[in-house]
């Protein structure tokens, strides 16, 4: 991949096809795929009221996937469709980070990853969402759009996570204990947000893409202000696993893949 | 047959969002443009939230009922942009919802910013009206509503939230 001739500057240009492509459906695979894991509370919460807050993040993080494969699906033609896209394709084809496949652990756990991932779509949908010549970067009308939506939502689902990292970390010993293990569980999965995919390094400075890079530090400090006031202990460890951004998943991926798409592929084409 | 565009408005005030039965789509605001073109009608709508279930059940709603008033070419076309708020709602359509029990957004804009544990600005109990209210969940039984209790009536209620 060429991206010497590749500035600083925005040049409002729309990249490759190939790599428009690949960039949205990496954006749709995390939305599908956190919401598909959250999804997996519903009627399991530990309070009602909870069960139905974890219930509606995961039914707007599905709604914001369509939004994103019927997008994708257009541009790639040929009768390709988001149910395709979603339904279809193997787990190596598939494009979200690890962070967001992983088991959903115990509510602590639950919590801790949507707010760490609510905390960099913000950030991310913030500058995906500015079309305006003249902001940092002129966007591709149809992204900004679904952003612009999208951030509406993750707007509430990063106070409500932020919020209820803060209860369980300033909270009892057993929940505190509970936060604290799962932030060393899961720290070593957030290096993977900000370490440039090769599309994500070939959309950068496009109307289209981001180098995510640029998102780590407000990040960073978003995340260390609530883990101040939960009384959270940053691990701060350099050893991040990648993968998952270019297809090579953990094990977990395959067994979500399976049981959402055993109806389409048992049964193709079968609507209700 | 009357064709003129006022006529589309008025039969598109009988389409009612299937989770809030009370209101319309017009009342909702989701309604956004009406096109006629030689022998095509175009109604564009614009999603509430982008998970919203209902938005395929209003999209076919809105082409009954123009086909039982003998429109035949009829699209909906979906509109992302400007997103949808709930500024948006007409004052019939908040007065609607206080009646049926839900309490109507508050007319302040306050679109959720991410201060943690800011008390959002009063929201009236449409039961005893009531100000002395408590945010239970900002997450409620659909995505557009959030969870309240009245400190007065001691009631569970509604709130359609700012959006
Ligand atoms: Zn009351």
């Amino acid at each position: 991949m060429t991206n010497n001739e590749q500035s600083e500057e925005s040049s409002g240009l729309p990249p490759s096809k190939e790599l428009t492509e690949a960039y949205l459906l990496h954006l749709a695979d995390n939305a599908l795929i956190l919401g598909q894991r959250n999804a997996e509370w519903c009627g399991h919460g530990p309070v009602l009221e909870q069960d139905i807050a974890i219930t509606n993040i995961s039914l707007d993080l599905i709604g914001q996937a369509r939004n994103f494969y019927q997008y994708a699906a257009l541009l790639i033609g040929d009768g390709c469709d988001e149910d395709k896209l979603a339904y279809l394709r193997s787990e190596r084809e598939f494009k979200n980070c690890l962070l967001v496949e992983l088991p959903r652990g115990d509510w602590a756990q639950t919590i801790l990853r949507q707010f760490l991932f609510s905390a960099y779509q913000y950030l991310l949908y913030t500058e995906l969402q500015k079309t305006e010549p003249g902001q940092a970067r002129f966007r591709d009308e149809q992204l900004a759009a679904i952003a612009a939506k999208a951030l509406k939502e993750v707007s509430y689902h990063l106070r409500w996570s932020s919020e209820w990292v803060i209860r369980l970390g300033d909270g009892t010993e057993e929940s505190h204990t509970r936060i604290q293990n799962a932030v060393n569980e899961l720290w070593p999965y957030t290096g993977e947000l900000f370490n440039p995919a090769y599309y994500e390094k070939g959309t950068a400075g496009t109307s289209i893409g981001i180098d995510p890079s640029l998102l780590k530090k407000p990040w960073e400090e978003k995340v260390n202000n609530v883990f101040a006031e939960a009384a959270i202990v940053n691990p701060n460890g350099q050893w991040m696993q990648t993968g998952g951004k270019e297809g090579k998943h953990t094990e977990h991926l395959g067994y979500i893949l399976a049981e959402m798409q055993y109806m389409q592929r048992a049964y193709p084409d079968s609507k209700w | 047959m009357v064709i003129g565009k006022e006529k589309i408005w008025s039969l598109l005030a009988t389409v009612t969002d299937p989770e809030v039965p009370v209101l319309s789509v017009i009342d909702l605001g989701i309604v956004r443009e009406i096109n006629i073109n030689g022998g095509t009608t175009e109604i564009v709508i614009t999603p509430t939230y982008s998970g919203c279930p209902a938005m395929d059940a209003i999209s076919m709603n809105i082409k009954l009922v123009l086909l039982e008033h003998g429109y035949k070419d009829i699209k909906v076309r979906t509109v992302l942009s400007p997103p949808w708020t709930t500024d948006w709602m007409s004052e019939e359509g908040k007065e609607k919802l206080r009646k049926y029990g839900i309490a109507p957004p508050n007319p302040k804009q306050q679109v959720c910013d991410t201060r943690l544990f800011e008390a959002d600005e009063a929201v009236q109990c449409p039961h005893c009206n009531s100000y002395l209210t408590k945010r239970v969940s900002e997450f409620g039984s659909t995505a557009c509503k959030a969870l309240y209790t009245c400190n007065d009536c001691k009631e569970p209620f509604d709130y359609f939230k700012c959006h």
